[in-house]
């Protein structure tokens, strides 16, 4: 057994935490309130590698694993957690699945752009009636000859205004389910492919998150992505790496309303003495710091797994479902530790209390997660 | 043009310092270590010149194995090897005995130029730049702002009171730099893992030709008596009152005990 951080992994955490907090850190109230990212600082994180980081050196990436990947996004999302969340998607939903599905050409098209941070992401997977049953989606593909026609409206995608490269499920053949689904790329300017409706959301509000909408849309064939029918396989293998993405999002989250939680809590004066020396906050941090240090155990096991080439389906939703449920939990304690001051925006938790509740519900619910735990140790399939 | 930067593993500015029980150092279990802010903008300086005009960046340091991680972080950053010089006969070396063997591992070395920091943010002396270039024989320019390099000369920027002083020496020099001469890039996942694969190079002072009288603990000219922390910040006082009463008493503090004015 071996707890410790490698010397490269430590190298990487205190890189990344002394950019994310002397760039993104001092953004991150602005960014909350405007709704949108500075583009620069996809290039700044591309230009460290931190856009594809376990893709290999040969295509642009960082060279790097999916435990890096972990101390990536845990970094960024202590900052702010919507870049966070367009990082974890361009990493983990988009560079994975070229990667490890894409043709050698399609590698060279689109993996350098990605993860020099030139050209960023999105996943398109759900859609009005397809959420957390995503094998019911019915966006089609229809097999034109030389090319593929595309029709469907896709919904609450992340990063969908700015994406330059889209990953669109669809199905390509007539058999219902999870069976003839297939996996294609689309880039932004592809005949019939729009942005649709722009939602307004509670947390992670400088991403953005949109419809995308399919009418006609017109694909070359060597678009497809892996093999026809196998779009579904592909989904869930991709959705396995996005979920410990997501884990070490709410990590991040956690451990910002933690420790901006004890900074108040050691300045704030009631009955003559900083609140820190109650045993009500005492003992809400440190459930905080259990729970968090729990997650991240579960989280850096999850992605060992991953990086060991072994299936890791259960061990990454038990770290999504234990790292997003303690994100929210620890936001809720620390906006209680804040009292007024956590309910007004001119303190940090209130927006680390919005940004939680999404690692809650997106790449699969905590339902969904508790769901697919149960099927594994059940043995059933629905 | 080959460069050689001296560099430095330092307690991180931010994290508590406790003194020793002894009184004669600093507790150093559980304080992070970084590399030396200085040094930062040494290593960018050096890479900015290999990538205009060609070269190598060497990144040198002197100190217990730890320090290991300073050079892993210039190789991160772009610097092409790392020399580590490592004795425990250097305990207790004081700043001249670490010129000594920093200068006695680039003389073996060879170089065009040697960049450090201004000073380390752990002593603040600002001897061992200096120092090193009286031992290696170079002409030295220190906390430069600006660095120019042309047939073989180096034309520093420093600032002074009031002034900017424009200084021109020979190459082979030595080079300490302010921060505010560039902007440092940050180490990249592939330099990360190019400084995990790349090999430093370990020397003992027995490696460098220097005895224990020249460079060792025992040869420094200079000893800790102690350390105390600095006096704890008194509370402030606020002055209360008609606005006309509170300036007067405010400037006779300042005058009687402040001593400000």
């Amino acid at each position: 057994m071996e707890f410790d951080l490698s010397e490269e992994h430590r190298l990487v955490q205190s890189t990344v935490r002394e950019w994310a907090t002397s760039r993104l850190l001092p953004l991150a109230a602005e960014m909350d309130r405007s709704g949108r990212y500075p583009p620069e600082l996809l290039l700044e994180l591309g230009e460290m590698g931190l856009m594809g980081v376990f893709i290999p050196e040969a295509y642009g990436g960082g060279g790097m694993n999916a435990v890096s990947c972990c101390i990536v996004i845990e970094e960024i999302a202590r900052a702010e957690a919507a870049l966070s969340a367009v990082v974890s998607v361009n990493n983990s939903l988009v560079c994975y699945p070229i990667f490890a599905f894409g043709t050698e050409h399609q590698k060279r098209m689109y993996l350098r752009e990605l993860a020099r941070g030139r050209k960023v992401g999105c996943y398109c997977l759900t859609e009005p009636t397809a959420g957390s049953d995503a094998a019911s989606l019915r966006t089609t593909a229809r097999d034109a000859g030389d090319h593929w026609v595309l029709n469907g409206t896709k919904i609450f995608v992340t990063n969908g205004v700015e994406a330059d490269v889209l990953i669109v499920y669809a199905r390509s053949d007539a058999e219902s389910g999870s069976g003839g689904i297939s996996a294609f790329i689309a880039e932004r300017g592809d005949p019939g492919l729009a942005v649709g409706k722009v939602e307004h959301k509670l947390g992670i509000r400088a991403s953005s998150t949109c419809e995308i909408v399919l009418e006609d849309c017109r694909l070359p064939k060597d678009r497809l992505l892996g093999e026809r029918g196998k779009g579904f396989h592909i989904a869930l293998a991709t959705l396995d790496g996005g979920r410990i993405g997501i884990a070490a999002q709410a990590l991040g989250i956690a451990r910002a309303a933690m420790e901006d939680a004890v900074a108040y809590a050691k300045e704030r004066r009631q009955f003559g003495r900083p609140i820190a020396e109650f045993q009500a906050t005492q003992w809400k941090i440190a459930d905080m710091a259990t729970r968090i240090q729990a997650g991240r155990l579960l989280t850096y096991r999850a992605a060992w797994i991953r990086d060991q080439g072994r299936r890791h389906t259960k061990e990454a939703s038990v770290a999504k479902l234990f790292a997003s449920e303690t994100a929210m939990w620890a936001a809720t304690q620390a906006v209680q530790i804040y009292g007024g001051y956590g309910y007004i925006q001119d303190y940090p938790v209130e927006r680390h209390f919005r940004d939680a509740k999404i690692t809650e519900i997106y790449e699969g619910t905590s339902e969904v997660q508790r769901m697919v735990i149960a099927r594994q140790l059940l043995g059933t399939s629905t | 043009m080959n460069v050689v930067v001296c560099v430095k593993y330092v307690p991180d500015t931010e994290a508590p310092i406790r003194i020793r029980a002894d009184g004669r150092g600093i507790e150093e279990s559980g304080l992070p270590f970084k590399l030396n802010y200085y040094d930062e903008h040494a290593v960018e300086e050096a890479l900015r010149i290999k990538e205009r005009t060609g070269g190598t960046v060497t990144v040198v340091t002197v100190g217990p194995s730890t320090a290991a991680q300073a050079l892993r972080q210039g190789v991160a950053m772009g610097a092409d090897a790392a020399i580590h010089v490592e004795d425990p006969a250097l305990d207790g070396a004081d700043h001249l005995g670490v010129a000594r063997a920093l200068a006695a591992a680039i003389a073996a070395q060879g170089c065009d130029l040697v960049i450090c920091g201004k000073l380390s943010t752990d002593d603040n002396a600002s001897v061992v730049g200096p120092a090193l270039a009286e031992f290696l024989g170079f002409p030295q320019a220190t906390a430069v702002t600006k660095l120019e390099l042309s047939d073989g000369k180096a034309t520093a920027h420093r600032e002074v009171e009031g002034a900017v002083e424009i200084l021109q020496v020979v190459l082979p020099a030595v080079i300490t730099v302010e921060r505010s001469i560039n902007e440092p890039r940050y180490p990249s996942l592939p330099g990360i893992m190019r400084a995990k694969r790349t090999a430093i190079a370990v020397k003992t002072l027995g490696d460098l030709g220097l005895t224990l009288e020249e460079a060792g603990g025992v040869a420094a000219r200079t000893e800790v008596l102690g350390y105390a922390p600095p006096p704890r910040r008194q509370a402030g006082r606020i002055l209360e009152g008609e606005p006309v009463e509170m300036v007067k008493e405010l400037v006779r503090l300042l005058r009687e005990e402040a001593k400000v004015l």
